[in-house]
């Protein structure tokens, strides 16, 4: 009952997601306000429907109701109850619900924030919106029924795939949902414009902290999948240049260039019709991160068993939202001149120079994603592209990126010249190649990690300047400075952490370039030497956990004789599933990751295979990603964005002058 | 400056962008472009790929071809399979930790290159999430040597290729699993 209850909601909410597609529309078409203003109380409407939905789902999960053949395929009732709650967005299915709704708590967002809004342009923003929401709960009412019934009902359901069950996991995908979902909205916004014929202030005022929420957030759940992948998988990498994981970088690039440009559209109401563009492709790039994940199309080593159909289905999609939105675009974007002049050598051009490299980043990662499904279809040869490329080719478009990025904050609007800024940043250029040889001298003259390490250094230095320099640090007294500092926009701070975040995400990269590892197989009692460290292998031993079995080795790691960590990884055997996983065992010190990981044992012998790596600067990369993140949240905390007046002339001068 | 002179600016800089990343783009394809062969990709070819160059193997694990070298304590353990598509097999050496999901019978994508004595010596075997997942080029591989005759309907669901026996012509095709 409760399940058809689920499926009557999502279907309810189909109908007025169609609504909420055609009213508002209409009623800004002809201006007709009782129209117009149908788009809030609908808005509402369908997250409300959704939300019935999602929690009937839930409700199906916890109850491990058996009837449901998606309970059935993904739970199991031994399952801890914290598992079967994520469950519910674990799978396809849910996962999709998930989607939904989040895009339908936008539009709530849209609707109960946006009182400043132009009438005719938020009626616009929640109908595109509403037709988003309409093709997805298409999809999930096609293809993707979560709440199908199931009988006879089996006695229990088959279980979640061990490795899901993960706190990381369970909140990747929500992260990255948000994310995605957010590029939605700067989608609507960016179709309502075209339509309108009109991108101004006011509308880079309501892109910029969409596209900067939706930034942050996708930078969360991109850095919460990396270390899942490096915690859970136990291969001691983080990033692998694998479709699935590109799948998410594309829109985050593209989102960043986006951010980036709604600044300067904001400011200078100039790259507006750039801007419009940004916005269509950072979806496009979502919806195609989507159809990469759920259509398997591509040998993934994330990829999970999957169904045609459902691909095809979102190639649709994928097609006809960018089918519409670049034709809207051909006929509509002249109307949309720029009013902001500015020379190359400025903010603005550093911007643009910015977008230009990320851009270009961009699309060597999008060709060498796609390739392989290129070929096939073309040429008919099965090829893969791997990390090699990946890092052969974005490596020198990378360098003059962070070189820039550190450079365009000190810049002034309109027109800079090149040489003070350059000049301002010499002890930025100090620490850089300080930290370029000593990185050199201390790794045994291995260049690419060095490079890395002075890019690091480079962007952080940066980072630190522009505020000192903000702030007149040490040029006035310190209380003066203090002042200065808490008067300065949080905006400009936020530019700061988040560039900073980059540059200690860089050194991380670089620190990571430098890893140990050694696969080798002890018997108990014997020991290996690798950085600087005597890694002995005590034992292994049974261990039995709610719902699996574990072999669990111990080892010691000793520096002088002396044990500084004892280290249990072990090989967890999961009976539901048939499946075995890894349990990597990490010690950190925030500098280094020591991390261990047991393989097969041999019964005749008794020895276990062991794999051990040393991670240098392993969680600078989580670190950094946080504060990137918090950089974004902090400039989404900025004056300008709470009182979001496009009205209110008054508060524009003050941070045009400051930032 | 002029609107003209700054649009040939703007113009300039994204010729240089888009032209460095197609050059990078190339330049990078020309060497780190992986090809995938099956088993009787390999037998039927002529010449035989080269040793100097990388590919990716697929196929299933030969059933009762898993033979793990005795370990040695401070090396790499060694273990030996082949990987069939069912027409052909090939010998495959691999030193490392096999994924938690390989097994025999089922699907499986190694990466490295092909000895002169023939024998496939990889550095990598691709691991997976899901054992119910088939890499797409594995299923196309078992469907040109004759496991699947795509004129006699639909493929049978990849769970049951999974546990396909090599030596033995596939079951009828299964009805398709509701999801």
């Amino acid at each position: 009952m409760i399940a058809e209850l689920g499926h009557f909601a999502l279907a309810l909410a189909l109908i007025l997601a169609l609504a909420q597609t055609v009213l508002p529309l209409l009623g800004a078409e002809q201006r007709d306000a009782r129209l117009m203003s149908s788009a809030s109380p609908l808005a509402i409407g369908q997250t409300v429907a959704i939300a019935i939905s999602f929690g009937c789902l839930m409700y199906a999960y916890v109850i491990n109701d058996t009837t449901v053949l998606n309970v059935v395929q993904n739970s199991h009732s031994a399952k801890p109850m914290l598992y079967k709650i994520t469950g519910t967005w674990g799978n396809h299915e849910g996962s999709l619900i998930l989607w939904v709704l989040i895009l339908a708590l936008c539009g709530f967002a849209v609707a109960a924030f946006g009182r400043d809004l132009p009438s005719t342009l938020k009626a616009r923003v929640i109908g595109i919106l509403g037709l988003v929401s309409v093709g997805f709960l298409l999809f999930i009412l096609k293809t993707s029924n979560p709440f199908d019934r199931m009988w006879p009902p089996p006695p229990d359901g088959q279980g979640l795939n061990p490795i899901l069950q993960d706190i990381g996991l369970a909140m990747h995908p929500p992260l990255l949902y948000l994310g995605y979902v957010g590029y939605a909205v700067t989608f609507a916004f960016a179709i309502a414009a075209l339509i309108e014929g009109r991108v101004d202030a006011a509308w880079g005022r309501w892109v910029r902290p969409w596209s900067l929420a939706a930034w942050a957030f996708l930078t969360l759940g991109i850095a919460l999948g990396s270390w899942w992948a490096y915690y859970e998988l136990g291969w001691g990498g983080y990033w692998f240049w694998d479709p699935v994981e590109n799948a998410s970088l594309l829109p985050w690039l593209i989102g960043t260039a986006l951010l980036h440009s709604a600044i300067v559209v904001e400011k200078r109401e100039a790259l507006k019709t750039w801007t419009v563009l940004l916005a269509i492709i950072a979806f496009g790039m979502s919806l195609l991160g989507t159809f990469l994940v759920r259509s398997g199309v591509l040998n993934s080593v994330h990829a999970f068993a999957n169904d045609p159909e459902r691909g095809m289905f979102i190639l649709a999609l994928l097609m006809f939202y960018m089918g519409g939105a670049f034709l809207l675009f051909a006929w509509r974007a002249q109307v949309m001149a720029p009013t902001g002049i500015f020379a190359p050598i400025s903010r603005e051009g550093a911007i643009v120079l910015n977008n230009l490299l990320v851009c270009s980043i961009t699309a060597v990662v999008f060709v060498g994603t796609l390739w392989p499904m290129f070929a096939d279809a073309l040429f008919g040869a099965k090829v893969s592209v791997g990390p090699p490329f990946f890092n052969m080719a974005s490596f020198p478009l990378v360098v003059p990126l962070l070189l820039a990025m550190a450079a365009g904050p000190l810049m002034p609007w309109k027109r800079a010249q090149l040489w003070p800024v350059v000049q301002r940043l010499w002890a930025a250029a100090v620490i850089a190649l300080l930290g370029f040889f000593a990185a050199l001298l201390l790794t045994g003259h291995n260049v690419l990690p060095a490079v890395g390490f002075a890019l690091a250094a480079w962007t952080i230095g940066a980072a630190v300047t522009d505020i000192a320099d903000r702030t007149a640090l040490f040029r006035t007294r310190l209380g003066n400075s203090w002042a200065r500092a808490k008067g300065l926009p949080r905006a400009a701070w936020g530019a700061a952490i988040a560039h900073a975040g980059v540059g200690i995400v860089a050194a991380g990269i670089a620190g990571m370039g430098l890893a140990q590892e050694r696969l080798i197989a002890l018997a108990p009692g014997q020991s290996t030497e690798m950085a600087g460290y005597t890694w002995r292998l005590d034992g292994v031993r049974d261990h039995t956990g709610p719902n699996y079995t574990a072999r669990k080795a111990t080892i010691s790691v000793l520096r002088d004789g002396e044990v500084l960590h004892v280290m249990e990884p072990s090989r967890r055997w999961f009976p539901i599933g048939r499946q075995h996983t890894t349990e990597v065992s990490i010690r950190t010190n925030l500098l280094y990751d020591l991390y261990a990981v047991i393989g097969e044992e041999e019964a005749a012998t008794g020895k276990a295979v062991i794999r051990i790596h040393y991670n240098l600067l392993a969680p600078w990369l989580w670190i950094g990603s946080f504060i990137m993140a918090l950089g974004g949240a902090l400039s989404l905390a900025d004056r300008r964005v709470r009182i979001s007046a496009p009205n209110r002339k008054a508060a524009l001068p003050q941070g045009a002058a400051t930032t | 400056m002029t609107r003209k002179k700054r649009r040939m600016w703007i113009l300039l800089l994204c010729g240089i962008g888009l032209g460095s990343a197609t050059a990078l783009t190339l330049t990078a394809f020309q060497d780190n472009l992986v090809f995938f062969r099956s088993p009787s990709d390999i037998m039927t070819a002529e010449p035989r790929p080269a040793p100097d160059r990388a590919f990716r193997l697929g196929g299933l694990v030969e059933s009762g071809s898993v033979e793990r070298q005795p370990a040695v304590a401070g090396q790499r353990p060694v273990v030996h399979f082949r990987v069939t598509d069912g027409a052909h097999a090939i010998p495959v050496v691999y030193a490392g930790v096999l994924p938690d999901l390989f097994r025999e019978g089922q699907g499986v994508v190694t990466m490295g290159r092909l000895g002169p004595d023939g024998i496939f010596r990889a550095s990598e075997v691709l691991a997976r999430h899901d054992e119910t997942y088939m890499p797409p080029e594995v299923a196309d591989a078992l469907k040109r040597a004759g496991h699947w005759n795509p004129a006699q309907g639909a493929p049978p669901p990849p769970a049951t290729w999974n546990t396909l026996d090599p030596d033995r012509r596939p079951p009828a095709p299964a009805g398709r699993t509701g999801s």
